[in-house]
């Protein structure tokens, strides 16, 4: 008997899955001695034809990561949904937009000046890539950018998802051994739509840090002041994306003295992440006087980006007025 | 009258407390107050009770506007819970200005039980000011967002 198929795709992001992916050291070798890897392009010779050439449904377990950037990212989706029995939005570009999606603030022509004309780049003739250009030999392509970034539900069907910037290698583990156990009969799938690879609380709820009653009389950057190592990192009116996280990392970052970023995305039953965190933020600040409470928020500087970091694609408004614009 | 020669007429959701602003509402419509339908009043237990998340589903849904409502400061039904939504609202309006929405789409308004006729003139003035904003016409790239999302908002 032919070995269950296994397929990995990477779409707007920026590889870190992949590593998360081979980061599970030993445990590869389970990966290959159950499945087939038969499209892969981090990792080996693939091409797109191969996968067409695919029947439905062939491939058994497909995790795709990255968002929706360009309509190349959303023809591989498609394609890839057809061929796939599971389909898993891995990682959090895929799940909703991650730091990609982040773009969804600007509009694409700034997007795209950013990208061509700031310090860091050398373009003397000030050169804007074409989505076709005629040569000689004929018509020249390049994918055409999307006006906003989706992610990957917004354009398939997704059977499960997986969040995290990238996921957790143990989590990972948890999974392959779970997807395997499931294709030997010995376990069963989830139910389709259900998060896999993370837990059902918040990154507070791991945190090891003491908590007290919250009450912030001015927001801070934990770069330019001394944090209390115990203690709650909100409670010193550090910006902690905590209390909207999904819990499954095992509170990593504030357990070394960072605040929560919110790579693991929205914590069960959190409708829109930005809303849960500006509702937790909010309450906690310690005055009734609207000129206080201004001043006080003025020590937040973007508080979008703040609570749109990672969920900008996936979030209710999915992006900004200006990017709607175009 | 075409589509397209029809005057902008703005939608705007309002939130109101059960104890204050509702009830300020109630006092207008029993005075036999008129003021603009654009307003869809939504009913909360506490102007607290208001999740951020409704504002944006307000938005994303077609809203042009959202209005926040609730009791006098120092008057909460729930001692403070109105100074939370406060709060709340000056932050909202800072994540809203980074959006891309005008900050005249949001608007706070504290109503006491007697205050139906300020109710219905504050409303009618929140009216013409996003009238002259022009409609919002928040676009969902794809999609709507579906229905089951409605269901956890408001479960």
């Amino acid at each position: 008997m032919s070995k269950p198929k296994f397929a990995m795709y990477w779409a707007a992001s920026c590889g870190g899955c992949e590593i998360a992916v081979l980061n599970i050291h030993e445990k590869i070798l389970d990966v290959d001695a159950a499945f087939d890897v038969v499209f892969w392009p981090v990792a080996m010779d693939a091409k797109y034809k191969d996968v067409e050439a695919m029947q439905d449904g062939e491939i058994t377990l497909c995790l795709f990561n990255g968002g929706m950037r360009n309509d190349e990212n959303e023809h591989i989706a498609h394609l890839l949904r057809k061929k796939s029995k599971i389909m898993v939005a891995f990682g959090s570009c895929a799940c909703e937009g991650c730091i990609p999606g982040l773009a969804n603030f600007s509009s694409i022509k700034d997007m795209v000046d950013t990208a061509f004309t700031t310090l860091t780049t050398d373009n003397p003739d000030n050169i804007r890539p074409q989505s076709s250009y005629a040569m000689p030999e004929g018509n020249i392509t390049i994918p055409t950018l999307n006006p906003v970034l989706k992610t990957l539900d917004q354009v398939v069907d997704v059977d499960y998802y997986m969040p995290g910037c990238p996921p957790e290698s143990h989590q990972i583990v948890a999974v392959v051994d779970l997807v395997i156990a499931a294709l030997n009969g010995k376990a069963e799938l989830p139910p389709k739509g259900a998060t896999i690879g993370a837990g059902n609380s918040t990154v507070c709820d791991e945190c090891p840090r003491k908590r007290n009653v919250k009450t912030i009389k001015e927001f801070g950057r934990i770069q330019l002041m001394h944090a209390d190592p115990e203690l709650c990192l909100l409670e010193q009116g550090i910006p902690c994306n905590g209390p909207a996280t999904r819990s499954g990392c095992n509170g990593r970052c504030p357990t070394v003295g960072a605040q929560c970023i919110g790579c693991y995305g929205p914590a069960e039953g959190v409708v829109d992440y930005g809303a849960r965190l500006i509702s937790a933020f909010a309450s906690v600040i310690d005055s009734n006087k609207p000129d206080e409470i201004d001043k006080i928020l003025d020590g937040l500087v973007d508080p979008a980006g703040q609570f749109y970091r990672f969920n900008l694609a996936g979030s209710l408004l999915r992006s900004s007025k200006f990017a709607q614009k175009g | 009258m075409t589509e397209e020669t029809k005057p902008f007429e703005p939608v705007i959701i309002g939130f109101t407390c059960n104890w204050c602003s509702y009830r300020a509402a109630d006092m207008a419509g029993t005075a036999r107050i008129k003021y603009a339908p654009n307003i869809r009043l939504i009913r909360l237990m506490c102007s607290g009770r208001l999740d951020p998340t409704f504002v944006f589903k307000a938005f994303a849904g077609g809203a042009d506007a959202v209005l926040i409502s609730g009791c006098h400061p120092g008057d909460c039904h729930y001692v403070e819970q109105n100074y939370k939504a406060m709060r709340r609202f000056h932050l909202l309006k800072r994540v809203l200005v980074q959006m891309g929405v005008e900050p005249g789409r949001l608007k706070l308004l504290w109503a006491s039980a007697a205050e139906g006729a300020i109710f219905a003139a504050e409303i009618n003035k929140f009216v013409e000011e996003v009238r002259a904003l022009g409609p919002l016409n928040w676009a969902q790239p794809g999609e709507q967002v579906s229905t089951p999302i409605m269901e956890e908002v408001t479960a």
